[in-house]
């Protein structure tokens, strides 16, 4: 039986206050941090702990650490990235409203393990209530000396900011946010330098997702091996689930990590809206490769979704019932890619309007065989040669789509659909 | 006039700027603010951020442009962001889109002629798992129906 970590009390009135955090061992981990264990051993520790990073990528967070150097004349400095644009992803603003000192908690932690004296937590514009309640949050951390100089007289400072979007998917890339949080568009970078070495205002930076390290306390009160133990061995720990579309109970479930996916959606989900046939789920957030209803016996962790050809990802599970119009589903996402591709890479910013356009032509009623097969060749070009991920996230969409769904496109070409 | 902070708004810009090491970074928090204060980003209320940050007007302009929450011309008293993105289209983006439309006569991008309501289709909010999703300036509105939305909306003045 697995007992929740993260969410355990978030549902409680007080549990966004300081005093009920501490009163559930908030901050005891901080204190030992500072006071027992010097920057190395806390990144040997969450090494230790096989912590990889909840924003997408699944990069061991220990390792990422590791890369920033040690002695520099430069300051360093973390970044949260609590941007949550992933369409399908929404456990992140549970997190920072329902327990913002844990996420507080954890980027301290991991600011001192980079020897960083700056965090800014660049949290999404349109999330004003939770940039509001994270900014309370705060406030009450530096009145108790959780925050500010000389931290439980360690000699260690850390200054901690709400750095707010405006609005563009783009900048949850971590070299867009950097750029953004720099005052300018949020152009993605191109790498190296990676950040670790030099990132925001040329200086050595870790972005980290908030659930990577709203876990982070966690693993330094109960252990490295506590947390290895949870779930599958090459990613364990604790996970939020995001489940959203065609269920009855859409939400955001714990569990551990690799929980089955026919589990999320019947047992957690309750079961497809209004009783209906499941035809599709996307496990990881819009970008990654859907699957088909006879594909959910799989567990959902890093490894095992890559083995069946999609990704965790944000963990963000859209599920599609059996009358759900596939062309129209890939439209929307083509529209979403297009809409937000930042425009910096030719293949992926032409790519993109290509694929939302042969798709308006098919869905009218006007396209061809040859089209259906256009949308597999562009897809397979926008994700090479570009500057960051996001290329490949508009493509996977797409060739999977089509791969998994090819029967509906063809019905849209000799006319089976009716065309609207 | 000559778009000017007053004395709070001017604090609070001195507290954003103490917080980065140039200014230039406190562009985005700068921007907020002044389209909190002024209500919109017009050419002068950008050009008078360019001086409080010691930037051109092109700089301000690049920045301000990106983002879908800057608003480069006025909207209504009311300004509607409807999610249409994934979940929310499979839980019924669409129909609210749609009633919006009919209900005040204008399209994504539009203001009503009384100025009070303006709509503006925008793609995920990150509130899926309670979608369909609206944000009425600050406030988000979740798990709406057409007789929810409409509640809210004519309670409204
Ligand atoms: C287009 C794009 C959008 C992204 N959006 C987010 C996001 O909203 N939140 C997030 O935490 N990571 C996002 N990421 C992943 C980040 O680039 C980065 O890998 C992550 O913040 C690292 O944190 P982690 O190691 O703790 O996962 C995005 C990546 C890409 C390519
Ligand atoms: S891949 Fe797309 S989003 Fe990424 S930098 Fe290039 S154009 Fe911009
Ligand atoms: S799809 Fe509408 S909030 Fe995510």
């Amino acid at each position: 039986m697995y007992e929740k970590v993260l969410t355990k009390d978030i549902n409680m009135p007080e549990s966004r206050k300081l005093a009920y955090y501490e009163k559930v061992g908030g901050y005891r981990s901080w204190k030992k941090a500072l006071k027992e264990m010097d920057p190395d051993a806390v990144i040997e520790l969450v090494k230790a702990s096989k912590l990889r990073g909840r924003g997408g990528a699944g990069f061991p967070t220990g390792v990422k650490w590791g890369f920033v150097p040690k002695s520099t004349d430069k300051p360093h400095y973390m970044l949260v990235n609590a941007d949550e644009s992933e369409p399908g992803t929404f456990k992140d603003r549970l997190l920072m409203a329902g327990m913002p000192h844990s996420t507080i908690e954890g980027a301290a932690i991991g600011s001192y393990a980079i020897r960083a004296n700056t965090c800014y937590i660049y949290i999404r514009g349109e999330f004003v209530r939770e940039a509001r309640i994270l900014e309370e949050a705060i406030a009450e951390a530096y009145a108790k000396g959780y925050l500010g100089k000389n931290i439980f007289g360690s000699g260690y400072d850390l200054d901690m900011y709400v750095h707010r979007g405006a609005g563009a998917y783009i900048c949850g890339e971590e070299t867009g946010l950097i750029e953004s949080l720099e005052g300018k568009r949020g152009w993605p970078r191109t790498k190296p330098p990676f950040p670790a070495i030099e990132g925001v205002f040329r200086c050595p930076t870790i972005v980290n997702n908030v659930e990577t390290l709203a876990c982070v306390p966690y693993i330094l009160e109960r252990g490295a091996e506590w947390f290895a133990g949870i779930g599958p061995e090459s990613g364990p720990g604790p996970k939020l689930y995001c489940l959203s579309g065609h269920v009855e109970k859409p939400g955001v479930y714990e569990d551990a990590m690799g929980l089955p996916l026919r589990k999320l959606i019947y047992e957690y989900g309750g079961g497809i809206l209004n009783g209906k046939k499941l035809k599709a789920v996307i496990p990881g957030g819009s970008s990654v490769p859907v699957l088909t209803a006879d594909e959910i016996d799989v567990d959902m962790d890093f490894d095992s979704l890559a083995k069946i050809g999609s990704m965790l990802g944000s963990a963000g599970c859209i599920v599609m019932d059996e009358d759900t119009d596939m062309v129209n589903t890939l439209l929307n996402i083509a529209h979403f890619y297009r809409h937000e591709s930042c425009g910096q890479c030719t293949p992926c910013r032409e790519g993109t309007t290509w694929a939302e356009k042969v798709l308006h032509k098919i869905k009218s009623g006007h396209g061809t065989m040859k089209d259906v097969d256009l949308l597999y060749e562009i897809s397979g070009n926008i994700g090479t040669r570009t500057i960051c991920p996001l290329g490949d996230a508009a493509a996977m969409p797409i060739e999977s789509f089509v791969r998994k769904f090819r029967h509906e496109f063809e019905a849209y070409v000799t006319k089976e659909v009716e065309v609207a | 006039m000559k778009p000017v902070f007053n004395e709070s708004a001017e604090k609070e810009f001195k507290d954003i700027i103490s917080r980065y090491p140039n200014k230039r970074a406190a562009m985005l928090p700068t921007l907020h603010l002044a389209q909190r204060e002024f209500g919109w980003l017009s050419r002068e209320v950008m050009g008078y951020v360019g001086e409080l940050l010691e930037l051109p007007f092109s700089d301000v302009y690049d920045a301000a442009s990106f983002y879908t929450m800057f608003k480069l011309k006025p909207t209504g008293k009311y300004h509607l962001q409807v999610c249409h993105t994934l979940s929310c289209a499979l839980r019924g983006a669409g129909e609210i889109c749609k009633h919006l439309h009919q209900k005040y006569g204008i399209e994504s991008g539009e203001t009503s002629a009384d100025g009070k309501f303006s709509v503006l289709k925008v793609e995920c909010l990150g509130a899926c798992g309670t979608a369909p999703v609206v944000q009425i300036n600050d406030d988000y509105h979740e798990d709406l129906t057409i007789d929810k939305l409409d509640a809210v909306l004519d309670k409204l003045d």
